[in-house]
């Protein structure tokens, strides 16, 4: 007992752990989102340039 | 984009609750370990990020010899995917055992066999999306990133034997032990369920991402398509 010391109080440490870890895979799922939100508005724009130049060249 | 397949979305539920109970036990079942303190429960999720991280990209070298056997360009978004994912993961494996090393071994940094195998890991996959950006033939980047990630997947093996073949201060949790070593310890029954959780738990999540980034290559390669047939 008489070598036995306290334990050292880290737990700033882990909450900063624990706070990166949400955080970056927070970001993570968030760059996937509007990653893929900006790609599907840019699908549907092209889809309709698409339909405008097959109509003009049917006329 | 195609609507989200059920599987997806059941997948995306279940790693939100896989990744709330590996917290719970790593918080609160675990004991707390007596020499390092709180801190040491950031190991969970430390090796269970690095774990993932390290099979994503050896399943990118994998998907590499895919590709340069079929030149199907499918194998060459499912090896993107990887690699992105695992990169995410792998800096959180970085970060986290930096904040840890502070306390254990009063330094944030040491340029150690471990430390640096892994650093070097990372900047090699950081560098990879370098590469492929400065591409814009689809096949050539493919073909390029396949040769690329397929000699960097060594990396991944390397960083993880490297504890096991150099004299390193990191220590060996499991499976072996190291003389050297700094800031190791026994895990308790209770530790393990909260390692084991944790490796399940970050398995389940990588899947999910991966799934996800898997479906946002589809998409881009949709986009890429178009854009070339609305500029002819």
């Amino acid at each position: 007992m008489l070598f036995q010391t306290a334990t050292p109080d880290t737990s700033g440490y882990m909450i900063a752990g624990f706070v990166v870890s949400f955080l970056v895979m927070g970001l993570y799922v968030a760059s996937l989102y509007l990653r893929s939100r900006n790609l599907q508005r840019d699908q549907e724009m092209l889809e309709e340039l698409d339909a405008a130049q097959r109509k003009t060249v049917t006329k | 984009m195609r609507s989200k397949p059920l599987t997806l979305t059941i997948l995306d539920v279940l790693a939100l609750i896989v990744l709330g109970i590996s917290t719970y036990l790593a918080l609160f079942f675990a004991p707390t370990e007596r020499v390092m303190g709180d801190v040491q429960r950031v190991f969970y999720f430390h090796i269970g990020t690095a774990w993932t991280a390290l099979m994503g990209f050896i399943l990118a070298a994998v998907f590499s010899i895919a590709y340069l056997v079929t030149k199907n360009l499918k194998w060459d978004r499912y090896q993107v995917a990887a690699i992105e994912v695992s990169l995410v993961f792998f800096f959180l494996t970085i970060v986290l055992g930096s904040i840890w090393a502070r306390p254990a071994w009063n330094t944030w940094w040491t340029w150690d066999p471990r430390l640096t195998t892994a650093a070097v890991t990372e900047l090699i996959y950081i560098a990879y999306f370098m590469l492929r950006q400065g591409i814009d033939d689809p096949e050539r980047r493919a073909r390029f990133g396949a040769v690329y990630a397929l000699i960097g997947g060594l990396s991944a093996p390397i960083t993880f034997f490297a504890i096991r073949l150099f004299r390193t201060i990191h220590p060996v949790v499991i499976g072996g032990a190291n003389a050297a070593a700094q800031g190791g310890f026994a895990m308790t029954a209770d530790m393990r369920v909260a390692f084991f959780f944790a490796l399940f738990a970050f398995t389940i999540i990588f899947v999910d991402l991966y799934w996800n980034r898997i479906r946002l290559g589809e998409l881009q390669d949709k986009v890429e398509q178009l854009k070339l047939k609305v500029t002819m």
